[in-house]
C-alpha cells in the first residue's frame, strides 16, 4: 500500500480548493491575522466540500475526542507515533482548531505526512470518522462542557453511538477500524459499545456527575468508589439492567499501566498529573493499534511509554515561564472535571505556590460560567489565589462563598505579579520561591500565553 | 425551622437531586443559603440529597437544572415518595430553577415531548418552544405584586443567564416573579420571567441566581426563618455581589439584546 501523499491524487477540485485555502492562509498571515490555519480551512472547503476527505485519503488517521485532554492527548500519540518523538511525518492540528476547516488546515500544512492524528470537536466525530475514515478513533470522556453551545451530555452520546456503529470495515486499508475507549466512563462505553473492535481501558474518571443516570435503561449509575485501586477497583454497573464497565484489556493503576495479561509498564512519562497518566494509558493502547508504517515493525506499549517520558509540555500546556525571575507554570482547564483534576495536580506540588485563577466566558469557553459553582475551590483554602480574567467578578464571588482568600486583580499580567510579589518578598533565607501556579480556561490561558 | 442547641436558630437548606439536577451549577444557590445563614450566626446545615435515597427534612429546598430524562426520573421520584410537598404544606421554602422550575409546575414535556406530570407546587405549566432554546443573558425587573426584600422594599431587578427550551405558561394561581428587560423568560408572549406562590419561587436564571441576586437569597432566608428574621439578619459585606451585578448588567446594556450566544432565541 502507498502512504506517500501526492498532489497527483488529488481531483482537479480539490487542489483547486486546497489551493485556495493555502492561498487565503498566506494572506491572512500576510494581514498579521494568526496563523489563519481555520480561515484557509473554511476557504477549502467552500470550494469544495469533499476536501476533507481527499486529503485524509492514503494517510494512516487516528482521531482523538472527548471533553478533557484532548489536545494533550493528541499531542502525545504524535510522539508515540514518531520515531525521534518530535512528530515529524504526522499532520496534526496542534493550534485548539479541531473542527473540519481546522483538519483541513492541517492536512494541507502537512501534505506529505503519511499519518494524520487529528483531535477532533465533541461535536464533529461522526463527520469525522465518515470522511477521515480513520484507523483509530480514541475516545477520553465525557462531561459537561460549555452547555450553551454544545448539545447534553447525552445527545452527545447519542451522535457518537450512531457514528460509531458505521466503523466496520471503514479503515482506510478496508481493516476494522480499533476504537481506545475510556472503561470507567459510562457515557463512553455506552457509546463505544456500537463499535465492531474495541480496546476498552481503564483510564479511570474523577467526574461522575454527568453519568449518573444509566443511558441504557434510565435506571441509576452505582460507582464502586474503592480509592485504593487494585485493578478491580472504580467499577460501576446499573442498578436496573445490566449495563456495566466492560472486561478492560489495560488499566491505570498508581502509577502504572497494567495490561490484562499481568503485564506491569511503570509510567515516566514528562506530562504532570493523574489525568495525564491517564491520557499515557489511553495513548500506550492506541499507538500500537496503529497500522505500522511499511517495512517497520508495529509500535509497541514499551516505545510509545518511552516517547511519552520525554514530553515536557504540549501547545504550551504544562509549560514553565520565567516572569521577573519567577517560574511561572500555566495550566488549562475548561470545565469542573479539568478544574477538579487540575487541583489534584496542585495537591502534588508545594503548598506554598500562589495560584492565579484566570476566567473568560467567550464564545469558545461557553458564555455562561456558572460551570464554577460545580468547582470544588474549597480546596485552594489556605494558598494565596488571585481571581483574574474578565470574568474575575464570577470568580470572586464563589470564591468568597467557598472561603477562599483572594484577591481580585482584572489583568491577568497584573495578576501574576500580585500573585508573585505576594508570596517569597518577604526577608526569609534566598531559596527560591515557589513557582506561581496559573490556571485558566480555554481563552484565558490563550490570552496570557500571548501576552507573556 | 427548627430549633437549635444553645438557642441559636438553626436552618437545614436541602439540595434536591444535585445528581440528576445539577447539570448548571444551580447547586451554588444552596451554599449561597447556607453560608449566608451562617455568616450571622445561624447555625445553617446544606444536605446534598442524592436520589435514590429518602429527601430528608428541610427548611429551604433547591431545586436546579438538569437534562431532559433526568428530569422525569426527578419528578417521578419526588411524587412518588412526597417529601417535598408535605414540605411546603409545612412552611417550606422552595427555590426552584430551570428544569428544576418545571417540574415544580403541574406539567412539562419530556424528552419525546409528551406532557409528564409535575409536583403541582406552582400553577404553571411548560410546554416545548420552537427549535431554538432560548440561551443568554436575562434582565428582568420584579413583579409590581411580589414580595418585598428584608429591607422592606420592592427587590432590584433580576440578572442571571437562561438556557432552555420551553415555554412556561402561569395559570391563575401562580404569580410572575418578573418582567423581562432582556431575554426570553417564560416565553409565553406575556413577557414574564419566573413565577411564585406562597413560599415556591421558579426562576429559569442561572448563574447561579442568588450568587447575581442576593436580596433573593435573603428573602427565602426570612421566609424560612420566620418571626424575628429581621433581627438576624443583618447586612453583609456584599460588594462583591455588587460588582458582579454591576458588570452583568451593564454588559447587557452595551450590547443591547446582545450578551446573548450565536443561538440567538427571538422573543416567543
Amino acid at each position: 500500500m502507498t502512504v506517500r501523499h501526492t498532489d497527483r491524487q488529488l481531483s482537479p477540485r480539490a487542489s483547486t480548493a486546497a489551493f485556495a485555502a493555502s492561498a487565503v492562509n498566506g494572506l491572512s498571515r500576510l494581514l498579521g491575522r494568526g496563523s489563519g490555519t481555520v480561515i484557509g480551512g473554511r476557504a477549502g472547503l467552500a470550494v469544495d466540500p469533499s476536501l476533507l476527505a481527499e486529503l485524509a485519503r492514503h494517510r494512516r488517521v487516528a482521531l482523538v475526542t472527548g471533553t478533557n485532554g484532548k489536545t494533550t492527548t493528541t499531542g502525545m500519540l504524535v510522539a508515540a507515533l514518531t520515531d525521534d518523538g518530535d512528530g515529524g511525518g504526522v499532520a496534526t492540528n496542534q493550534t485548539g482548531s479541531n473542527m473540519p476547516a481546522g483538519h483541513v488546515a492541517a492536512l494541507i500544512g502537512a501534505r506529505h505526512a503519511d499519518t494524520a492524528v487529528l483531535e477532533v470537536d465533541e461535536g464533529y466525530l461522526g463527520r469525522l470518522i465518515e470522511e477521515a475514515r480513520p484507523s483509530v478513533v480514541v475516545l477520553l470522556n465525557l462531561s459537561r462542557d460549555q452547555l450553551d453551545r454544545i448539545a447534553e451530555v447525552r445527545m452527545l452520546v447519542d451522535r457518537w453511538r450512531l457514528a460509531l456503529a458505521t466503523l466496520g470495515g471503514s479503515g482506510a486499508d478496508g481493516a476494522v477500524p480499533v476504537v481506545v475507549a475510556n472503561a470507567d466512563d459510562p457515557m463512553v462505553a455506552w457509546a463505544a459499545m456500537t463499535a465492531p473492535d474495541v480496546r476498552w481501558v481503564g483510564a479511570g474518571q474523577v467526574w461522575h456527575e454527568d453519568a449518573v443516570g444509566c443511558p441504557a435503561c434510565g435506571g441509576r449509575i452505582v460507582f464502586d468508589d474503592d480509592d485504593d485501586d487494585d485493578g478491580g477497583g472504580g467499577g460501576w454497573q446499573c442498578d436496573r439492567c445490566d449495563f456495566a464497565r466492560p472486561e478492560r484489556s489495560a488499566w491505570l493503576e498508581e502509577r502504572d499501566l497494567v495490561l490484562a495479561d499481568g503485564t506491569r509498564h511503570p509510567l515516566a512519562i514528562g506530562l504532570p498529573g493523574q489525568f495525564n497518566r491517564a491520557n499515557a494509558v489511553m495513548v500506550a493502547v492506541a499507538a500500537p493499534a496503529m497500522p505500522p508504517r511499511p517495512g517497520r515493525p508495529p509500535i509497541t506499549v514499551d516505545g510509545a511509554l518511552e516517547r511519552l517520558s520525554r514530553l515536557g509540555e504540549v501547545a504550551g500546556r504544562f509549560s514553565t515561564v520565567h516572569r521577573h525571575g519567577r517560574d511561572v507554570r500555566l495550566l488549562l482547564a475548561k470545565n469542573p472535571a479539568g478544574w477538579t483534576a487540575i487541583f489534584d495536580l496542585l495537591d502534588e506540588s508545594d503548598p506554598g505556590s500562589p495560584v492565579v485563577l484566570s476566567v473568560n466566558a467567550r464564545v469558545a469557553d461557553g458564555y455562561d460560567p456558572s460551570w464554577l459553582w460545580d468547582v470544588p475551590f474549597e480546596r485552594l483554602v489556605g494558598r494565596t489565589v488571585v481571581a483574574t480574567g474578565e470574568r474575575c467578578r464570577d470568580l470572586a464571588v464563589r470564591l468568597r462563598y467557598a472561603e477562599v482568600d483572594h484577591a481580585t486583580v482584572e489583568d491577568p499580567l497584573e495578576a501574576l505579579d500580585a500573585a508573585a510579589g505576594a508570596v517569597g518578598s518577604g526577608d526569609g533565607p534566598a531559596v527560591a520561591p515557589p513557582p506561581v501556579e496559573f490556571l485558566g480556561n480555554y481563552t484565558a490561558f490563550a490570552t496570557l500565553r500571548s501576552r507573556l | 425551622m427548627s430549633p437549635g442547641s444553645a438557642g441559636l436558630r438553626a436552618l437545614t437548606v436541602v439540595v434536591v437531586y444535585p445528581d440528576l439536577l445539577g447539570t448548571y451549577g444551580d447547586g451554588g444557590n444552596g451554599l449561597i443559603l447556607a453560608r449566608r445563614a451562617r455568616w450571622r450566626g445561624i447555625d445553617a446545615t446544606l444536605v446534598q440529597a442524592d436520589s435514590g435515597h429518602p429527601l430528608p427534612r428541610g427548611d429551604l429546598y433547591c431545586l436546579g437544572g438538569g437534562e431532559d430524562g433526568p428530569q422525569v426520573r426527578a419528578a417521578e421520584s419526588l411524587i412518588a415518595e412526597g417529601t417535598l410537598g408535605r414540605a411546603v404544606d409545612d412552611g417550606a421554602v422552595v427555590l426552584a430553577v430551570c428544569a428544576g422550575f418545571q417540574l415544580v409546575g403541574r406539567s412539562f414535556p419530556d424528552a419525546g415531548d409528551h406532557p409528564h406530570e409535575g409536583l403541582g407546587l406552582l400553577d404553571v405549566a411548560t410546554r416545548k418552544g420552537g427549535p431554538r432554546r432560548a440561551v443568554g443573558e436575562l434582565v428582568a425587573d420584579i413583579d409590581p405584586g411580589a414580595p418585598r426584600g428584608i429591607d422592606g422594599r420592592p427587590l432590584p431587578r433580576l440578572t442571571g443567564f437562561e438556557n432552555h427550551g420551553g415555554v412556561t405558561t402561569l395559570g391563575p394561581d401562580a404569580r410572575p416573579l418578573a418582567h423581562v428587560v432582556s431575554g426570553v423568560g417564560n416565553g409565553a408572549g406575556d413577557g414574564t420571567e419566573g413565577a411564585w406562590s406562597g413560599r415556591v419561587v421558579g426562576t429559569y436564571l442561572h448563574g447561579p441566581v442568588l450568587a447575581r441576586n442576593v436580596a433573593l437569597a435573603d428573602l427565602l432566608l426570612g421566609w424560612a426563618l420566620g418571626d424575628g428574621a429581621d433581627g438576624l439578619l443583618t447586612p453583609l459585606d456584599d460588594a462583591e455581589e455588587d460588582a458582579l451585578r454591576a458588570e452583568r448588567l451593564a454588559a447587557v446594556a452595551s450590547n443591547g439584546a446582545g450578551g446573548r450566544s450565536g443561538r440567538r432565541s427571538s422573543r416567543r
